[in-house]
C-alpha cells in the first residue's frame, strides 16, 4: 500500500501534459465564470461606492466638482466617501432598512427557525402522518417568492382579503391596511418568510436529526429520560454541527430577503431592506450607479460575517479529513 | 430493547410505550394537536389563491373573495394564458433552465473532480473562491455586473440584442456562475465519500484524467446530481432577481418574473392573476409531488460524517 | 430568489431516478437550438440594419385600450407614410424602469415617453436625436405651450405630443343630483361639501397612494393654487428650497384636506380607489383622466354618469388657472437604426390626422394639435379640452416635472405624510427632501 502510495505522489508531481491541460480545461471556464461575473462585480462595487454616476456615459478619475454645480454635469466622476455619508444622514430609507433587516434576523432566529425545529423534533418523532406534515409544511419552500407574495395578497387585501373578511374589518373605516400601514406591513410580510423558511429548517434539521446515531436514543430511552428530555440533554448537543449550519442558514437567507417586499410595494413605506434599497437605485428610471453600490458594500460587509463564519467553518473540517 | 426502541423511533404504533406513564400520550395527542393546525394554517394561502382563481370575476366582484361559491370556472386559467401569452414566459424559462441546470452540474462536476482527486495546493483556495461565491446577496454584485452585461457582445445567433444583457443567454450564464459554487462544494463532499481505490487503480493502469473523471467518477455520482439537478430547476425556475434586471423585453422574460408584469396587467382583475400564479407554481409543484425525495436529498447532501 | 444553503454533515442519503439526468440530457440537445430562434425572432430587431423601410417602435401602452389605440395609429402611420412599423410593447413599469439602460443597449428607433423635465433629463444624456427637421414641417400644428413642452434643456426639438389629460375632481352626476350637492369653485366650499358628504355616509374623497404618485398630484394642484404656476415650476426646479415657508402652507392646507381622504390610502392602489367611486361608495376623487376615465371603460361602469370640475380655487390671485395636464408622446432614440423612416413616421404623428387615428379608440385623453375634431370624443373628453386650454399654462405633474431622483425622494415623504399627518412630519419633510434636493440637484 505504501509503494502505491509513493507511485501516486510521485507521479501528481510529475502528471503527464495531457492531464495537466484537461485539468485546466476543466478548471478554467468555471473559474472563468465565477470571477469574471461573482468576484469581479462584488470587488467592483466597493470602486464604483466611491464615484457618483447615473450609469449614461463614462467615468473618469476626476473628482466631482464641489456645489453648486450643476449635477447634470457631474457624472461618472469621484466622490469619495460622500456616498455612504448621504446614506448614513441624509437619504431617509437606509436606517429603517438597516433595522427592518435586524428585525427580519431577529425573526427568523428566534421564531421561523425554532418553529421549523419544533416542527423537524414532533415528526421525528414518528407521529402518524409524519410524512403528510412534512410534505404539506415543505410545500411553501418550492414555490418562488414572488409567487409566495402574490398569493398572501389575497390573504392580506385590505377590503376584500381573507383576514379582513373573516374578522369583519373591510369597511372603509376600520380595514387593518396589513400591506399598507409601516407599522404593519413588515410583520405581515416577515409572516410569509416564516411560513416557508420553518419549512426549510424542518427539512434541514429532519435529515440532521435521522443522522443522530439511533444509539444515543435508546440508551436513553433505558435510562428512563422522557422525550423532551431526552432531546435537550442528549441529542440537541450532539447536533452542533447542523446547529451552526441552520444557524447560518438562517442569518443568509434574512440578509437575502428581497423577492418578497419587493413584490408586495416595492421596499417602500415600511417595507425597507437594504437589498430592495439597491436594487430602487439600480433598477429604474432613476439610475445612482455609485449611490446604489455604497448601499450594496454595506450589504457585502454584513454578509461577509456570516460568510466567513461558515468558511471557517469548512475549512476546519477540510482540514480535519 | 433494540428492536422495540428502534420500532418506536420509526412508527407511531408501539404497545410498550402505550403501557407507560399517561404524559407520554398525551403528549403524543399535543404534538398531532400542533401539526395538524400547523398543517391547516400551512395551506390556507394556497388554497385561497386556487379558490379565488377557480371563481369568476363577476361573482367575486359582487360578493368578494370569503363567499361561497355559485359556480366554479375554469375560464380564469384560459383567459391569464391566452391574454397574457403565457406559453411563451413557460418556454423562456425553460430555455433558460435546463441548459443552465446541464451546464452548472456539467462545470461543478469537473471543479469537484479536480478539487478532490487531484492534489494541486490551490484546492483549498479554490474551493473558498467558489463556495463564498455563492453565498453573496445578489444585489451586492448586480450593479457592477449589468454594467458588465451591457458590455460584453454576444453573437446574435446566441442574443437578440447583441449584447449579455436582455437575453436569455445571458441568464443562463448568470445562472450557472451563481450556481456553480453550490454545487461544487457539494459534489466534491460527494466525490471525497467515493471509494479511492478504483480511481487509484485506474490511474495505476495509466487511465487519463479525463476517463477517471468521464467514465469513471461522473457515473458514480448520479444519485448527487440527480439531487442537484432537482434543487437547481427549481431554483433557476424560481429565481426572480435576475430575470427583473437582467432582462428588460417583457416578452424574454421567464415566467417568475413576468408574473410581476402580470400583476400590473391584470390590475383589474385578480382571479387573473390568482390563476396565473397557480399556473406558474405548477412545474414546482411538479417537481414537489413527483422528487420530494430527491429534492430534500439535494438539501441535505453533505456526506461528511459527523 | 436563488437559494443556497449548505449542506448537513450527515450521512449520504438513497436517491433514485439515474433517468433524471438521461432525460434533462435529452432536453438539453433540444434546448440549444432555440434560443437562437426564440432570441432573434422575439426582439424584433435583426442585427445589422434593418430594411430601408421598416422601423421598431417601443411602447410601453400595455394596457389593453391603450394598446389597441395605438396599434391603430400605427397602422394609420403605415398606411399614409409606406414604413412598416413593428411595435414592441413592455409592460409600462418595466419600461419606465429599464428606459436608461433600455437607449443606452438597443432600444428601438422610436419609442413611447413624456414630456417634461423628464424627457429633458434623457436628451440632455445624449440619448435621444434632436428633430428640429420634422418639426419645421409639423411646427404649424401644435402652439407655444405644446411647442415648449416638446423641447430639450438646449432648447432644441425631441419629443412629438400624441395626447394629454388633465388631473380634475371627478364625481357622479346620479350621486350629486340625489343628495343635492353643488360644485365647489372655492375650498372652503369644498370643504364643507365634503364634510356634508361624510354626514351623508360617503367617503368625501376616494384616495390610494400605493404606487406612491398619485398623492404628488394633490401636492401639486395645491401648491398651482396656492402659490401659482412660476413658484412650482422654480420648486420643481429646486430654484426655491423645499424648506419654503410656501411649501409648508401648501401641507398646512393639505392637512385641512386630509380628514375627508379615503383612509388607509397607502395600502391601496389607485384603481380600488377608482372603484370606490364606481360603486358610488365615495363622493369625489381627484386624478387624471387617463386613469378614473378608463378605468371606468374597463369596469363597464356608466361613463356617462361621470363628470368633472376642476380642482377648486384657494387663493384668488390665481384662482383656477393652472393645472396639471400631462402630454405624452413619442421620441427618435439616439441609437436608431432608421432614423430617416423614423422621422418620415414622426411627421405624420404630429398632426390632427394621426391623433384622430389614435383618439378613435381613446376615451380619456384628448390631442394637442391645432384644428383637431375628433367626432368620438364622448362628453368627458370634450370638457376636458375646455378645461385645458381655460387654463393660462398647465405643469406636467411632479414626476415629470423635477429630477426623477427628486421625485421618487418625495414619492416616499408624502407617503409619510398621508401615513401620519400632523405638523411635526410636515417639518421632518420639508427638512429631508432640501437635504435630499441638494444632493441630488447639485452635487
Amino acid at each position: 500500500m505504501a509503494a502505491i502510495g509513493g507511485r501516486l505522489a510521485g507521479r501528481t508531481g510529475a502528471m503527464p501534459t495531457a492531464d495537466k491541460l484537461v485539468v485546466i480545461g476543466l478548471l478554467g471556464l468555471p473559474l472563468l465564470l465565477d470571477l469574471l461575473f461573482i468576484w469581479a462585480p462584488a470587488l467592483s462595487s466597493v470602486v464604483l461606492s466611491f464615484t457618483r454616476w447615473n450609469g449614461i456615459g463614462g467615468l473618469h478619475t476626476r473628482a466631482c466638482s464641489p456645489p453648486p454645480a450643476p449635477s447634470i454635469l457631474q457624472n461618472g466622476c469621484w466622490y469619495g466617501v460622500q456616498n455612504y455619508h448621504q446614506a448614513a444622514t441624509i437619504y431617509p430609507p437606509f436606517w429603517p432598512a438597516v433595522a427592518h433587516n435586524i428585525i427580519w434576523l431577529l425573526v427568523f432566529l428566534f421564531i421561523a427557525t425554532p418553529l421549523g425545529m419544533l416542527f423537524a423534533v414532533l415528526i421525528d418523532t414518528g407521529i402518524r402522518g409524519s410524512r403528510i406534515y412534512q410534505s404539506v409544511l415543505f410545500l411553501p419552500v418550492m414555490l418562488s417568492l414572488a409567487l409566495i407574495g402574490i398569493v398572501w395578497e389575497f390573504v392580506y387585501s385590505q377590503n376584500f382579503g381573507l383576514i379582513n373578511t373573516v374578522i369583519g374589518h373591510t369597511g372603509n373605516g376600520n380595514a387593518i391596511d396589513w400591506l399598507g400601514n409601516p407599522r404593519l406591513d413588515l410583520w405581515a410580510v416577515l409572516a410569509e418568510g416564516s411560513w416557508r423558511q420553518a419549512g426549510y429548517v424542518m427539512v434541514l434539521y429532519l435529515a440532521g436529526l435521522k443522522a443522530v446515531d439511533p444509539t444515543l436514543r435508546e440508551a436513553a430511552l433505558i435510562d428512563g429520560a422522557s422525550g423532551w428530555r431526552t432531546f435537550w440533554r442528549v441529542i440537541f448537543p450532539v447536533m452542533r454541527p447542523i446547529n451552526i449550519v441552520i444557524l447560518v442558514v438562517t442569518v443568509i437567507e434574512s440578509l437575502r430577503a428581497f423577492d418578497l417586499v419587493y413584490i408586495t410595494n416595492g421596499g417602500n413605506n415600511g417595507l425597507e431592506l437594504l437589498s430592495a434599497l439597491v436594487t430602487q437605485n439600480i433598477v429604474g428610471e432613476v439610475q445612482r450607479i455609485g449611490f446604489g453600490s455604497s448601499l450594496g458594500v454595506v450589504l457585502l460587509v454584513v454578509a461577509l460575517v456570516p460568510i466567513s463564519a461558515f468558511l471557517y467553518q469548512m475549512l476546519r473540517r477540510e482540514e480535519r479529513t | 430493547m433494540t428492536s422495540v426502541a428502534r420500532a418506536s423511533g420509526r412508527t407511531a404504533v408501539a404497545s410498550p410505550r402505550a403501557c407507560r406513564a399517561r404524559p407520554r400520550h398525551a403528549g403524543r395527542v399535543a404534538a398531532q394537536v400542533i401539526m395538524i393546525t400547523a398543517c391547516v394554517l400551512w395551506l390556507i394561502p394556497i388554497l385561497f389563491a386556487l379558490y379565488v382563481a377557480l371563481r369568476p370575476y363577476a361573482e367575486t366582484s359582487k360578493y368578494g373573495y370569503v363567499s361561497l361559491p355559485h359556480r366554479l370556472t375554469l375560464s380564469n386559467f384560459v383567459n391569464a394564458w391566452t391574454e397574457s401569452d403565457m406559453g411563451r414566459f413557460f418556454l423562456n424559462s425553460v430555455w433558460i433552465t435546463v441548459p443552465a441546470v446541464i451546464v452548472t452540474l456539467f462545470l461543478a462536476s469537473a471543479v469537484a473532480f479536480v478539487v478532490t482527486r487531484v492534489r494541486l495546493r490551490i484546492n483549498i483556495a479554490l474551493l473558498i473562491v467558489f463556495t463564498a461565491g455563492n453565498l453573496l446577496p445578489q444585489q451586492v454584485i448586480i450593479t457592477p455586473l449589468y454594467r458588465l452585461y451591457l458590455l460584453i457582445p454576444v453573437p446574435h445567433a446566441l442574443s437578440g440584442s447583441g449584447l449579455l444583457y436582455n437575453s436569455i443567454f445571458g441568464l443562463i450564464v448568470i445562472n450557472v456562475s451563481f450556481q456553480i459554487g453550490f454545487c461544487v462544494f457539494v459534489l466534491s463532499n460527494f466525490m471525497k465519500t467515493l471509494p479511492r481505490d478504483v480511481d487509484e487503480a485506474a490511474l495505476v493502469d495509466g487511465a487519463s484524467l479525463w476517463t477517471r473523471y468521464w467514465r469513471l467518477t461522473l457515473p458514480l455520482c448520479r444519485p448527487a446530481m440527480a439531487a442537484l439537478a432537482t434543487l437547481l430547476t427549481t431554483w433557476i425556475y424560481n429565481d426572480f432577481f435576475w430575470a427583473i434586471t437582467l432582462i428588460s423585453t417583457g416578452n424574454e422574460r421567464p415566467i417568475t418574473s413576468a408574473l410581476a408584469n402580470l400583476q400590473g396587467e391584470f390590475v383589474s382583475n385578480q382571479n387573473l392573476i390568482a390563476a396565473a400564479a397557480m399556473m406558474a407554481a405548477v412545474p414546482t409543484l411538479v417537481v414537489f409531488f413527483l422528487l420530494q425525495k430527491q429534492f430534500v436529498a439535494g438539501l441535505t447532501l453533505g456526506a461528511t460524517k459527523g | 430568489m436563488s437559494d443556497s444553503t449548505i449542506p448537513l454533515p450527515s450521512t449520504q442519503a438513497h436517491v433514485g431516478r439515474r433517468g433524471l439526468l438521461k432525460g434533462l440530457a435529452g432536453m438539453a440537445g433540444l434546448a440549444a437550438l432555440d434560443p437562437v430562434l426564440s432570441a432573434c425572432s422575439s426582439s424584433g430587431s435583426p442585427g445589422g440594419g434593418g430594411s430601408a423601410n421598416s422601423i421598431t417602435f417601443g411602447s410601453n401602452y400595455s394596457d389593453p385600450a391603450p394598446k389597441q389605440a395605438f396599434a391603430a395609429l400605427v397602422a394609420a402611420a403605415t398606411k399614409k407614410t409606406g414604413v412598416k412599423i413593428s411595435v414592441n410593447t413592455v409592460d409600462h413599469n418595466t419600461f419606465q424602469n429599464n428606459i436608461s439602460s433600455y437607449l443606452q443597449g438597443t432600444p428601438n428607433d422610436l419609442f413611447t415617453w413624456f414630456a417634461g423635465y423628464r424627457m429633458q433629463f434623457f436628451a440632455a444624456q445624449g440619448l435621444a436625436t434632436p428633430i428640429d427637421d420634422v418639426w419645421e414641417k409639423i411646427g404649424g400644428n401644435f402652439n407655444t405651450a405644446a411647442k415648449a413642452l416638446s423641447k430639450g434643456l438646449d432648447g432644441k426639438y425631441y419629443f412629438i405630443p400624441i395626447y394629454n389629460y388633465p388631473w380634475v375632481v371627478f364625481y357622479n352626476k346620479s350621486t350629486f343630483k340625489q343628495k343635492g350637492y353643488t360644485i365647489p369653485a372655492t375650498w372652503d366650499d369644498f370643504i364643507a361639501l365634503a364634510k356634508q358628504m361624510k354626514k351623508d355616509g360617503l367617503i368625501p374623497l376616494a384616495f390610494a397612494d400605493k404606487d406612491g404618485w398619485p398623492a404628488l398630484g394633490t401636492f401639486d394642484i395645491i401648491n398651482l393654487r396656492l402659490n401659482g404656476y412660476d413658484y412650482h415650476i422654480k420648486l420643481m426646479k429646486h430654484q426655491i428650497p423645499w424648506t419654503d415657508k410656501g411649501v409648508t402652507a401648501v401641507f398646512n392646507q393639505w392637512l385641512e384636506l386630509m380628514p375627508y381622504l379615503q383612509s388607509g390610502a397607502n395600502g391601496r392602489i389607485w384603481e380600488d380607489a377608482a372603484k370606490t367611486l364606481e360603486k358610488k361608495q365615495a363622493g369625489m376623487m381627484f386624478q387624471g383622466t387617463n386613469q378614473v376615465a378608463a378605468q371606468y371603460v374597463s369596469d363597464k361602469a356608466s361613463l356617462d354618469d361621470l363628470d368633472f370640475f376642476p380642482y377648486p380655487a384657494i387663493n384668488p390671485a390665481f384662482g383656477q388657472d393652472y393645472m396639471d395636464a400631462p402630454t405624452d408622446g413619442f421620441m427618435l432614440a439616439a441609437k436608431a437604426k432608421n432614423p430617416d423612416a423614423a422621422k418620415r413616421v414622426l411627421e405624420y404623428i404630429g398632426g390632427a390626422p394621426a391623433e384622430a387615428a389614435y383618439l378613435k379608440f381613446d376615451e380619456w385623453d384628448v390631442g394637442l394639435a391645432e384644428g383637431l375634431s375628433v367626432p368620438s370624443y364622448n362628453s368627458i373628453q370634450t370638457k376636458s379640452v375646455q378645461a385645458i386650454s381655460a387654463c393660462k399654462s398647465v405643469s406636467q405633474f411632479m414626476d415629470r416635472d423635477t429630477d426623477p431622483a427628486m421625485a421618487t425622494a418625495m414619492i416616499s415623504l408624502i407617503q409619510k405624510f398621508v401615513d401620519n399627518p400632523t405638523t411635526s412630519t410636515i417639518s421632518t419633510i420639508q427638512k429631508s427632501a432640501e437635504a435630499q434636493a441638494k444632493t441630488i440637484f447639485t452635487s
